[in-house]
């Protein structure tokens, strides 16, 4: 009870550097919120465009159905694969007029060559994959050419690792710078309570009792400037959601973990700083 | 109940400040350190409560070892001792009873033995009229006295007192050692730093006398020696 009236006591005391405190540690949840979004997002995109990714593989014209059928068994076995299906000529005519619609047409009389349709297990979309299995396929002797997903899938995919990285950097910046401030602000507490704490050392309380009201100080700041990352992090998602494109927003497991990442910021910037200043009281 | 055992305590810059000092202090006894300063008694009751501890030899205080004991261990064994110094050491924002209610609410005692624990020291040091007035509504005398008071409200079995009365005039200085004299009475050992040779000379107590670092008179070894 003690330890969180004193903590109470040293935010009314320090009030410019407590909200600084917790404005760093927001703008630093901010920073990776923000960027996360964008990587959540570019990725829920990915998950459903890579729901259609297909390996294609063209079949030579001639090539004997069971030499098909046999290939497609064998490349079904790969670890990466789901599903394969052999498409003969006549469906791939079927296929590409049921696509086309009105304009089925311009097949009339066409001769579209057979293929075999690679399915990819989930984790096993990303270009890496499709072009490892890809390779694997063009050894077939009778396959043609081969196509799959389209070029604009690799470039949201290095888009999605720019936003992480980003994310992670600035909101690693921000962690840092406060980390610092709340080290400076707990130094300045300390010192100002220096005669305190000598006499507290002097009549035997413990180093963890004296610590216990800057670390729970430290954690406070630590959820408020989660709290208003969030709060900053929604707001935008808002905006964004209603004025340019449809977004989704983090689960609850990963909100209460950027709350967590926030506490533990609070935490160890205290933690670390209390330790240090301490021992010269 | 505290003994020294051959410690010396040197430091980088300063060189030595205690050298190869052993004695025993035994269960309620009264003791002056005396010397001239940087004789290293400081040092020498620093080393009772641990705030510092020996380069080389060993300080046991009631079971408490200094080669041993980690930071937990020095915390309750200081729960066991009272200390004192010459500039009170008083909390200025707090009123007389906080300033003894202090000491024992941040070594977790239960809050409803508190104001008892209070009220018994102060009336102890005969200050039971003054326990709301801040330190500067107090005379030095009296300031001692509320510092004594939070040195005595855990019941210590010894008084550590490094020049208790050095601030104070020399009727606030009998009124302070007439005090620690009551206190001794009671049971608690007192172990007390002074300069004032007025005050031991006209005294029976065991006088232990420092000089560099060494002890060079202990009278209760040594006083054969001295008389010859």
């Amino acid at each position: 009870m003690r330890s969180i009236r004193d903590a109470l006591i040293a935010f009314r005391r320090t009030p410019l550097l407590s909200v600084l405190s917790i404005t760093t540690i927001a703008f630093s949840l901010f920073a990776f919120g923000l960027f996360g979004l964008v990587a959540l997002n570019i990725r829920e995109a990915l998950d459903r465009l890579e729901d259609r990714v297909e390996i294609r593989a063209f079949v030579a014209d001639g090539t004997a159905p069971e030499s098909m059928a046999q290939a497609a068994g064998d490349i079904a076995a790969y670890p990466e694969v789901l599903a394969t299906k052999s498409v003969s000529q006549d469906e791939a005519l079927v296929r590409a007029k049921k696509e086309l619609g009105d304009f089925r047409d311009v097949f009339e009389g066409a001769v579209l060559p057979a293929s075999i349709d690679v399915r990819l297990k989930p984790g096993f979309r990303d270009p890496a994959s499709v072009k490892r299995v890809s390779a694997r396929i063009r050894a077939f002797s009778f396959v043609d050419d081969i196509r799959y997903g389209e070029e604009w899938i690799e470039k949201l995919y290095r888009l999605r690792n720019v936003a992480g990285i980003a994310g992670i950097v600035l909101g690693l910046s921000f962690a840092g710078v406060s980390m610092i401030i709340i080290g400076t602000t707990i130094r300045m507490a300390v010192l100002s309570r220096a005669k305190e704490i000598s006499i507290m050392r002097l009549v035997g309380a413990t180093d963890g009792y004296i610590r216990r009201p800057f670390l729970i100080e430290g954690l406070a700041k630590g959820i408020l400037g989660g709290l208003l990352a969030l709060l900053l992090t929604y707001v935008t998602r808002t905006i964004i959601d209603r004025y340019l494109i449809q977004t989704i927003f983090f689960d609850a497991r990963v909100t209460l973990l950027g709350l967590l990442f926030g506490a533990m910021l609070g935490l160890l910037g205290s933690a670390f700083s209390v330790g240090r200043h301490l021992r010269r009281v | 109940m505290i003994r020294f055992t051959s410690v010396s305590k040197s430091y980088p810059r300063t060189g030595t400040a205690v050298d190869n000092v052993s004695l025993h202090i035994g269960r309620g006894e009264f003791v002056f350190f005396t010397g001239p300063s940087g004789a290293g008694k400081t040092t020498l009751l620093k080393m009772v409560y641990m705030e510092e501890r020996p380069s080389s030899g060993e300080v046991r205080v009631s079971g408490t070892s200094s080669v041993t004991a980690g930071d937990r261990e020095v915390a309750k064994l200081r729960r066991k001792l009272g200390i004192v110094f010459q500039d009170f050491r008083l909390l200025d924002n707090r009123t007389a009873e906080q300033n003894v209610a202090f000491a024992l609410e941040v070594t977790d005692t239960a809050p409803a033995m508190i104001g008892p624990k209070v009220a018994r020291a102060l009336t102890q040091v005969g200050l039971a009229g003054k326990g709301t007035a801040f330190p500067r509504e107090l005379s030095g005398g009296e300031q001692q006295r509320v510092a004594i008071a939070r040195a005595l409200v855990n019941d210590p079995f010894v008084l550590i007192a490094d020049e208790p009365t050095g601030n104070l005039d020399d009727r606030a200085t009998r009124g302070i050692f007439q005090l620690l004299r009551e206190i001794n009475a009671s049971g608690t050992a007192v172990m007390m730093a002074t300069h004032n040779l007025e005050l031991i000379r006209r005294q029976e107590f065991r006088t232990i006398e420092m000089t560099r670092g060494a002890v060079v008179f202990d009278s209760a070894e040594q006083k054969p020696a001295r008389e010859s």
